[in-house]
């Protein structure tokens, strides 16, 4: 693949890039570091640097919030749906990519639909259905809308990439009296790895930032996710800015970090729904 | 699992012999294979179907009647939630604002994004870590970035003290105060926010592209405007139409960052509110169900309409690019 070597660019080019990166973090940096000092401070001077550091801001928040609580009930709910979304979104694609079956494509087109049908609309109906059955407040109230409305981009992502893996495997594995269910499980998973964590990727991050579905079925503040926290603390403590800072650069964190991590397969993952 | 016999792949190669043992192993293997595509569809349709489709049928029914959200609604009211909605002039409010903000973030946003894009997909040493940093904003949660963004843009706080420290201060707004500029404040959050989803998509596009084409290109002569301009962004033209729908949709529903960053009694004035604020204030808060209701159905019949005349518009674009193409 690789052409020409990596050269240095032009000085124009870095100047470009430079204003666009810092216009990008900029606003990211003043958070973190505005986290690093007093209220006064910040007041008397908006946009200084911290003059001395502190600490106690996120210390506050880690030992007196309820940050730790908020961030287990988030990765509960993002892992929940990730796996969930995987197991529900695999055996459809599976059998949309290598069942041959009258029915096939209607079925395929049948969750494409579900694509036109934005979650924002639905919300208000949804709390009335989830309160009906009695899963509001509860982190099943979360999951299962999300799983429902990730499913379509799932499926039309993951039918390609199953459909790619060649007949011949398959024959050969039922040679060997692997069935196709067999050659799901011992095959094409570990084949389609890569796909699957995009897909999965996609999934952990949107439910690690939701915040309407949450926002309308968990009025429980033990079960509150991040974005409520964050949501909360700076409407509850308006006068706390420094805490309010430290909070947030504290929920976005895991984020960034999760993101420095997963961006090839984020940046991958888009890439294949633009050729799809 | 047992092993199946000797019917090797479900495609149906023909099978050895026609005697009786192998037709009735024909008929128990296409009874197994139903019985593992109803196996391992259904858990995903029932979900799909519970949580997707059977909502909004049941935002159709509770928009025809006049609910508080308790007990079953009884008082049916017709249309007359729609006709309330389209009479209310912050729904009209929140209609132009969602507008603005679909028209906004098309045109400033698609053209920054292709820029940037063509900028980051030259090759050159540093170019990974420019990239990270451009997508931060993308993956940040709306919430946060709400959050953030309000405490900038605050009367008397950072940005204002940016502006007076460069000698603008005559330029100092109430940001998110003043009714004619809020939505345009709101305009600038989101585009910071979503460029970098735009960005994403574009080099995911660029790398798509043909290294030969532009190799071809310029051993003819061709410099680097007239590559892009003539060969890398007709290519391009498939992944710029996806983003226009996507953001389109997007902004058609935007709720998070409008809520967390503009203040309640702005909105309630209608100078920020969009569709989705303006259906969750009304329904779930003012606990106006049916009424909500109607407006979630209005949100959705728009966006589903836009999704068509968008798809039906795509489709048409791309078949004459192809046409035509040929006839080059």
């Amino acid at each position: 693949m690789s052409r020409r070597p990596i050269t240095w660019a032009s000085p124009v080019t870095y100047a470009l890039a430079l204003a666009v990166a810092a216009v990008s973090i900029a606003p990211v940096v003043y958070v973190i570091v505005g986290g690093f000092r007093t209220t006064p401070q910040i007041v008397a001077d908006p946009a200084g640097l911290p003059d001395p550091w502190v600490w106690d801001n996120y210390r506050r928040v880690l030992t007196q919030s309820d940050f730790w609580g908020q961030a287990f009930n988030s990765a509960v709910v993002a892992i929940g749906t990730t796996l969930l979304v995987l197991a529900l979104g695999v055996s459809a694609a599976y059998v949309l990519a290598r069942y041959t079956f009258r029915g096939r494509e209607a079925l395929f087109t049948f969750f494409t639909l579900g694509l036109l049908f934005p979650a924002g609309a639905a919300i208000l109906p949804l709390y009335l259905m989830l309160r009906d059955l009695n899963l509001t407040n509860s982190y099943w109230a979360v999951i299962l809308p999300q799983v429902a409305f990730s499913l379509p981009i799932t499926i039309v992502i993951l039918r390609p990439f199953l459909t790619a893996i060649p007949r011949e495997l398959e024959d050969a594995a039922a040679i060997d009296g692997t069935g196709r269910l067999g050659f799901l499980w011992r095959i094409t998973l570990p084949l389609s790895k890569p796909a699957l964590v995009t897909v999965g990727v996609l999934a952990f991050v949107a439910s690690w930032n939701a915040f309407l579905l949450p926002l309308l079925v968990l009025s429980d503040v033990n079960l509150h996710t991040l974005p409520l926290g964050v949501q909360n603390f700076s409407s509850q403590y308006t006068s706390d800015t420094a805490g309010i800072l430290a909070f947030t650069s504290l929920a976005m964190l895991p984020a960034l970090l999760f993101f420095t991590f997963a961006e090839k397969q984020i940046v991958g993952g888009l890439q294949g729904a633009v050729k799809g | 699992m047992t092993s199946i016999k000797s019917t090797p792949s479900l495609a149906g190669a023909p099978p050895a012999g026609f005697g009786s043992a192998t037709r009735s192993n024909r008929a128990a293997e296409t009874r197994r294979k139903w019985y593992e595509i109803i196996g391992l569809t259904t858990p995903a349709l029932v979900v799909y179907v519970m949580f997707v489709l059977v909502p909004m049928g049941f935002a159709v029914y509770y928009s025809l009647y006049k609910w508080r959200g308790v007990g079953a609604p009884t008082n049916f009211v017709g249309f007359d939630n729609y006709v309330l909605a389209f009479q209310d002039p912050i729904f009209i409010d929140a209609l132009r604002n969602n507008a603005i903000i679909v028209v906004g973030s098309l045109l400033v946003q698609g053209p920054i994004a292709l820029g940037v894009a063509l900028l980051l997909n030259r090759r050159f040493r540093g170019r990974t870590v420019f990239r990270l940093l451009v997508f931060v904003p993308y993956v940040l949660a709306e919430v946060t970035v709400g959050i953030m963004w309000k405490l900038i843009l605050t009367d008397g706080g950072t940005m204002d003290a940016l502006f007076r420290s460069l000698g603008l201060g005559g330029l100092v707004q109430a940001w998110l105060a003043d009714l004619d500029i809020v939505i345009w404040t709101l305009l600038f959050v989101l585009t910071w926010k979503y460029v970098g989803f735009a960005i994403i998509l574009l080099l995911a596009g660029l790398s798509n592209v043909p290294h030969e084409l532009t190799e071809a290109a310029a051993i003819d002569g061709a410099g680097w405007w007239q590559i892009q301009r003539h060969v890398t962004l007709p290519l391009l033209g498939p992944t710029i139409r996806i983003w226009m729908f996507l953001s389109m949709i997007g902004s058609l529903q935007v709720f998070d960052v409008i809520w967390v960053t503009s203040v309640p009694a702005v909105r309630s004035l209608g100078a920020s509110n969009t569709m989705a604020t303006y259906m969750v204030d009304n329904g779930f808060f003012a606990r106006l169900w049916g009424y909500g209701n109607a407006v979630a159905v209005i949100l959705f019949v728009i966006s589903f309409v836009a999704a068509l005349l968008f798809q039906r518009f795509l489709l048409r674009r791309d078949i004459q690019g192809a046409i035509t193409g040929r006839a080059n």
